[in-house]
């Protein structure tokens, strides 16, 4: 596990978190390169499905970012999110894989710091908890007893 | 419709335990409203049963399908071209969906991914409660449109009791006393004299009380 890079899948509002991610690099502030970014219009669009494939195709770690409370452009995207974020939290812990894969966060598009700074810290977390478990058989590897 | 819940992950795995090669049947109908057993919930489910599989270093294979009704014949039949390619069904239908399945292919075996729950009405985004009971005798008629049976906590013909408070039942503050629902709703309706008819003992024999029931129309019937 010494080596271990996670995989990390962060849906990004267009309107807030994935202008946050440009931000940063404008403010020449470097983050994780774990982080793979999906740009969606609205996190509202981001479906538990879509979350729950992340995993299954081998993500070690899954996060919704949106807009802050109140801010969404359309209405309440980003709390339809966050519930579906807490739906996925228990669907995998109903199949015994750690619910703290999965996060939602907030930000608005100004927040280049605070993007470059849940990155870091989603990276760090998941790379403590280890490989997604699914991940190790879908490699072929041997589950760690 | 018929309102359904998934059942606990646990018991759907110890369920398709012995089997590798699964079909998973969805249902287009009422458990597609209820947000239990349609096409979404169906690749849910198929993703995290592999997913629990891979977990424990197995493979499970899961061909997904959605029928329009797993409630008739026409649309079971669809599954005959997968059947055979399937060791075990899971079905998130409702029970009639998944006897309908039980019936149709007699050596395949078949599991209820689903509780079935009640007949209901959504009372807002992703609250859904008891409205019929099927009782095979309606008296929504008399009751100004609100049932006694499915929503009274003691099926009471002739209420309240004294458990109702406030309009709200003893058995919780958050179900509304069926009898003081009817109350308020003939009292709008001007016709409290209705309130004041005693109904007589309901025949049960209409209900599930004479056996398993059959509707048969005989225009239609063959």
């Amino acid at each position: 596990m010494g080596n271990f890079e996670p995989v990390i899948v962060a849906f990004c509002c267009h309107y807030c978190a994935y202008t946050a991610a440009d931000m940063a690099g404008s403010m020449r502030l470097s983050y994780p390169s774990n982080v793979k970014i999906v740009r969606v219009p609205c996190t509202g669009k981001v479906d538990t499905k879509h979350i729950l494939q992340a995993f299954h195709k081998g993500a070690d770690g899954v996060y919704v970012a949106g807009c802050l409370e109140g801010d969404c452009h359309f209405k309440n995207g980003n709390i339809k999110a966050a519930r579906r974020v807490a739906r996925v939290k228990k669907l995998l812990s109903e199949i015994g894989i750690e619910e703290e894969r999965v996060e939602m966060i907030t930000m608005s598009a100004g927040m280049g710091e605070r993007f470059a700074q849940t990155a870091t810290d989603i990276t760090e977390k998941i790379r403590n908890l280890g490989p997604n478990p699914v991940k190790n058989i879908r490699d072929g590897q041997k589950q760690p007893a | 419709m018929i309102t359904a819940e998934r059942k606990p992950m646990e018991e759907i795995l110890e369920c398709i335990n012995p089997y590798n090669r699964i079909l998973l049947v969805g249902c287009n109908e009422c458990v597609t409203v209820c947000a239990a057993g349609g096409r979404k919930e169906v690749g849910l489910l198929s993703t995290a049963l592999q997913m629990a599989f891979m977990k424990e270093g197995r493979t499970l294979e899961v061909k997904e399908i959605t029928l329009e009704r797993q409630c008739d014949p026409e649309y079971v039949e669809e599954l005959i071209t997968y059947i055979d390619q399937v060791e075990a069904v899971l079905s998130m239908a409702c029970g009639c969906g998944v006897q309908e399945i039980a019936r149709r292919y007699a050596t395949k075996p078949v599991f209820p991914a689903v509780n079935t729950k009640f007949m209901g009405a959504s009372e807002r985004q992703g609250v859904w409660s008891e409205r019929c009971r099927g009782c095979g005798d309606c008296l929504l008629g008399l009751t100004g449109g609100i049932c006694p049976i499915a929503r009274c906590s003691k099926r009471l013909m002739n209420g309240p009791c004294g458990g109702s408070t406030k309009g709200k039942c003893e058995i919780s503050p958050d179900v509304d006393c069926a009898w003081n629902l009817i109350w308020e709703r003939l009292k709008a309706l001007g016709l409290e004299k209705k309130y004041e008819e005693i109904m007589v003992a309901k025949d049960w024999r209409p209900s599930w009380h004479g056996g398993p029931r059959r509707i048969i129309r005989e225009d239609m019937a063959e």
